[in-house]
């Protein structure tokens, strides 16, 4: 029996954040601090003729004015590409621009100054010369011959192509398919938008030659690896960096960012602690985007229903530069997920990643997964339209059945753990949904236009077994680290790789450790975030903190336990083998003897005395463990929405949304609950009013959040959520990634249902996002056109 | 160096302070003041994060300047828990999981404390409403909804 796993513990870091005490790296002041402010480049695509900083360098409060070519000429290297499949080219991404600009919001010099409402006058004052190039911003586009080169050695913009799957198998299965679902289609770009804007500060240390870097990170082991081995070229041990409390990432603060590299340098060069906060408008123009993909999808079906094969091309919006990560997102992360929850014998899929003149484009929650998940459930729900089925009873009959696993796909990935069938019977049941398809019948007599949408939709958590990912071009492995130490009195404090920036590891992490070693939770302390306090960790993305960061911290607490069942063996002379570690109290014991009973804080202040150890047993009580995992993760869900649609003005209404989610066994059912909300929240966001939308000439016109519609309070009803558990046999807790189902699901749900509510007036599809506007359009077409 | 010295009143303490015309209220608590509850997520009044009550009225706190708040008292986060005890609104973000990353959460409890003021039992769709005027991206709103209904509920008791 658990204390703590498992039950709704209310979140140990919330008190500091509903007072105002989060300690954001935005309100660091360091007595002398300077401020660093970005030119940024209006322009698209254009060659910089020259750059004058004299007007902004005579302002009174300017220190200095930097250029990219400052940064070349002390030796500051290329923003590194961290997923590196065969073949793929990968063009210099240097934190300032020094021949020409590649989008709007590439950076060209930076000013520093005593202030930052002078730093940012100073800016303006900055006179940079551009001779404009033609831009081009669509991924597919972007290969025509006489597109324009964003890097001219990157040959018709094309950095990768990365096939998956057997291309004969399923040519030969679509076209002797009794029926084939064809569609093309764009996922579009979306902006993440957490809350709070990406901040950098920096502190050079002359004396000791080192450097401390606070950043806005998920992931601040692998920013001071990059800055040490790639960018900043201040060695890994005079670098320390700190992500402290970081307000929401979604995959945005993953990536090594051109500021990063900017403000150490700066705070080397001036000799003073510096620091520069985004602005909303420039979180817009640098922030990774994420999705933006051109598809071209085939499914292939009997006549009955089954499915036969799969066939997708796809061509991946990179941006203007490979960020961190990008080009593993719409390949390792997509085309490998492309057989969702179904067996489908034959499927091929392709991505194209291509060069344009926009922001990069990297993971963004859900990453290639939704994208994945989309794409196959919408060819699933014009397939049973087609076939005149159930939407659900079409699935049903395709899924990987319950005694199927581990399920291996066509496509690479070997499913780990699953009961989709009771999955979507819980979902049924949850949403009512034999009652909301009989209210949408009497909906439609009436004229209304009601729709019920449904999804069952999969995810590949966890990142990743070391060896697969480094075989598929990673740089890293992506293992955790985990220590848990004991302090002499008994007290614990746990140091993690991974990263929280809202999903409240001081709870569940320490929910964790206390039950693995039976002390109260309040004698755990969780640190993370610290270069110079925890080891070398992977961090957080991917919903792989729990699973992977949770487990070392499993492994870590079996080596503590394993060593004061040891000692207790010694004190009370009896073998190891006799004596019982009892979880809830702490206590040790010979097996029978409740009476020999020794405690958690007595044993370990023994091995603080040191002076009755086993032979061989070291003082102290510290271990470290570092998890690599065997597999993925793969949760599941299914989700119902029904929606209602405005004749009129076309106006979207999500009237009830239920999901049942299967993330394997849970730390905390409040957290989870919360993460699942948080996550359809994002997806429904994609699926109605999202786009991050560039015109031809490379101009975002969705820049400021008047123009990016971000999901409020008022979109949404009550969403009722439950959950099935089947436990992943791959990691020690049983646990699937928590973090992103419902981003997946949420937009493949909705759309879903808005189609379905427009199936009647013979409209078969519209691409995302589903606004008033598109619809209304859509409708009008339809009814004037005569397709009604 | 500022152009105007103002005393700004923040929950009930005086900060005497120099600045220029076109300092806003939220770098003016942050930067001058000390108090970096208040936090800018837009700087171009969507998003709500720097909401703070001017004589107990929410306000963007970056689409106002510091000097036109002489003579009004301004309540921030900072303010709201008293002797140790948090404030009902506080204590319903933490026990209904109102919050995650906790970068909005000021913004969102400074809003409330406002509109519960004015009126302490909203409808549904009046507390929705209210509520939509701020941006949260890691809760989906759900339990932020809750957390606020429950605060009213206690607080009319």
């Amino acid at each position: 029996m658990s204390t703590y796993i498992g039950k709704s513990m209310k979140r140990v870091e919330d008190p500091r954040f509903v007072q105002g005490k989060g300690r954001y790296v935005a309100n660091l002041a360091l007595p002398g601090m300077i401020h660093v402010a970005v030119k940024r480049s209006p322009f698209a695509h254009a060659r910089i003729a020259s750059i004058d900083g004299s007007a902004a360098e005579a302002l009174d409060g300017v220190i200095a004015v930097y250029t990219g070519q400052d940064l070349l000429d002390s030796g500051v290297g290329s923003l590194p590409c961290g997923f590196t499949p065969p073949g793929i080219k990968t063009p210099p991404h240097h934190p300032l621009a020094v021949d020409k600009v590649r989008h709007v919001g590439d950076g060209v010099a930076v000013v520093v100054a005593e202030d930052p409402y002078v730093a940012e006058d100073a800016v303006d004052l900055i006179r940079v010369d551009y001779e404009p190039l033609a831009a081009v911003v669509d991924a597919r586009k972007a290969m025509d011959d006489g597109a324009p080169l964003v890097h001219d050695d990157v040959e018709q913009n094309l950095s990768f192509h990365w096939p998956l799957g057997d291309a004969d198998a399923t040519a030969h299965a679509i076209e002797s398919a009794d029926h084939v679902v064809q569609l093309e289609f764009s996922n579009q770009r979306l902006i993440p938008n957490a809350m709070e804007p990406r901040a950098c500060a920096a502190q050079w240390d002359g004396s000791t030659e080192s450097m401390t870097v606070w950043t806005t990170s998920q992931n601040p082991h692998t920013i001071r690896l990059l800055l040490g081995a790639f960018t900043l070229g201040i060695p890994e041990h005079k670098l320390r960096v700190i992500s402290p409390d970081v307000g929401g990432g979604f995959g945005s603060k993953i990536f090594h960012y051109a500021e990063e590299v900017i403000v150490p340098w700066v705070a080397r060069a001036v000799g003073r602690p510096a620091k520069w906060v985004a602005s909303r408008s420039e979180a817009f123009i640098t922030d990774a985007h994420g999705r933006d993909h051109v598809t071209r999808a085939e499914l292939a079906v009997t006549q009955d229903g089954t499915f036969t094969g799969l066939r997708v091309t796809t061509w991946a919006n990179m941006g203007a530069y490979l960020s961190t990560f990008a080009p593993l997102i719409p390949t390792a992360l997509y085309i490998t997920l492309l057989s969702g929850l179904y067996k489908i014998p034959a499927i091929f899929g392709e991505a194209y990643g291509t060069m344009t003149n926009t922001v990069p484009v990297d993971a963004y929650r859900g990453a290639g997964r939704p994208e994945a998940s989309y794409l196959v459930e919408t060819l699933v729900d014009l397939a049973a339209r087609d076939l005149g089925m159930d939407p659900i009873e079409l699935r049903r009959k395709n899924l990987i059945a319950a005694d199927e696993f581990p399920y291996q796909t066509p496509v690479a990935l070997a499913y780990d753990s699953g009961d989709y069938q009771r999955l979507f019977d819980k979902a049924e049941e949850l949403s009512e949904y034999g009652r909301l398809r009989r209210q949408q019948e009497e909906a439609r007599a009436a004229g209304r236009l009601v729709g019920i949408g449904f999804s069952g939709c999969i995810e590949a958590s966890g990142p990743a077994p070391s060896a697969v990912a480094v075989g598929l071009g990673a740089a890293i492995g992506l293992y955790e680290s985990g220590v848990v130490r004991v302090h002499p009195t008994g007290k614990v404090v746990v140091l993690t790789g991974s990263h929280s920036h809202g999903q409240g590891h001081e709870t569940t992490f320490a929910q964790i450790v206390a039950d693995e070693l039976g002390v109260p939770i309040d004698d755990v302390e969780v640190v993370h975030g610290d270069t110079d306090r925890t080891p070398y960790g992977v961090g957080t993305y991917g919903s792989r903190s729990a699973a992977i960061g949770g487990s070392a911290l499993v492994k870590s607490a079996e080596k503590i336990r394993a060593k004061l069942t040891e000692l207790a063996a010694h004190l009370v002379e009896a073998s190891v083998e006799d004596m019982v570690y009892d979880r809830e109290t702490g206590t040790i014991s010979v097996q029978g003897s409740p009476e020999t009973a020794l405690g958690f804080a007595q044993l370990a202040f023994a091995l603080t005395t040191a002076d009755n150890l086993p032979e061989g047993m070291e003082p102290g009580l510290e271990a470290t463990s570092f998890y690599d995992p065997a597999n993925f993760t793969f949760p599941c869900s299914a989700h119902v929405a029904q929606v209602e649609i405005d004749r009129d003005t076309g106006e979207v209404t999500v009237v009830s949304y239920a999901a049942v989610d299967d993330v394997g066994n849970v730390v905390n059912p409040m957290i989870v609950e919360g993460q699942i909300l948080g996550g359809i929240a994002q997806g429904v966001g994609q699926a109605l009013w999202e786009h991050g939308m560039y015109d031809d000439s490379g101009q975002l016109l969705a820049g400021s959040m008047m123009d990016y519609a971000m999901p409020r309070a008022d979109g949404f009803p009550p969403i009722a959520v439950d959950r099935i558990e089947t436990p992943s046999p791959h990691n020690p807790l049983g646990i699937k990634g928590a973090g992103e189902m419902g981003t997946i699901a949420g937009t493949a749900t909705i759309s879903s249902a808005v189609l379905d509510a427009l199936a009647p007036l013979g409209i078969r599809y519209l691409e995302m996002p589903l606004t008033a506007e598109k619809i209304h359009d859509a409708i009008v077409a339809a009814t004037e056109g005569g397709g009604a | 160096m500022g152009d105007h010295t103002i005393d700004l009143t923040v929950n009930g303490t005086t900060h005497s302070i120099d600045v220029e015309a076109r300092m806003t209220l939220a770098d003016a608590l942050r930067e001058e003041c000390g108090l970096t509850g208040t936090h800018l997520g837009c700087e171009h009044g969507v998003c709500g994060a720097c909401t703070v009550l001017m004589d107990g009225q929410p306000v963007r706190a970056c689409l106002v300047f510091a000097v036109q708040c002489e003579g009004v008292e301004i309540s921030t986060v900072e303010g709201l828990a008293r002797d140790g005890q948090l404030h009902p609104l506080q204590q319903a973000f933490w026990d209904h999981h109102g919050l995650q990353c906790g970068f909005c959460t000021p913004g969102f409890l400074m809003l409330a404390v406002g509109a519960l003021a004015e009126n302490p039992d909203p409808s549904d769709e009046e507390m929705i409403e209210i509520l939509s005027s701020n941006l949260c991206r890691c809760t989906g709103y759900q339990n932020i909804v809750k957390a606020v209904k429950a605060a009213a509920e206690h607080m009319r008791s």
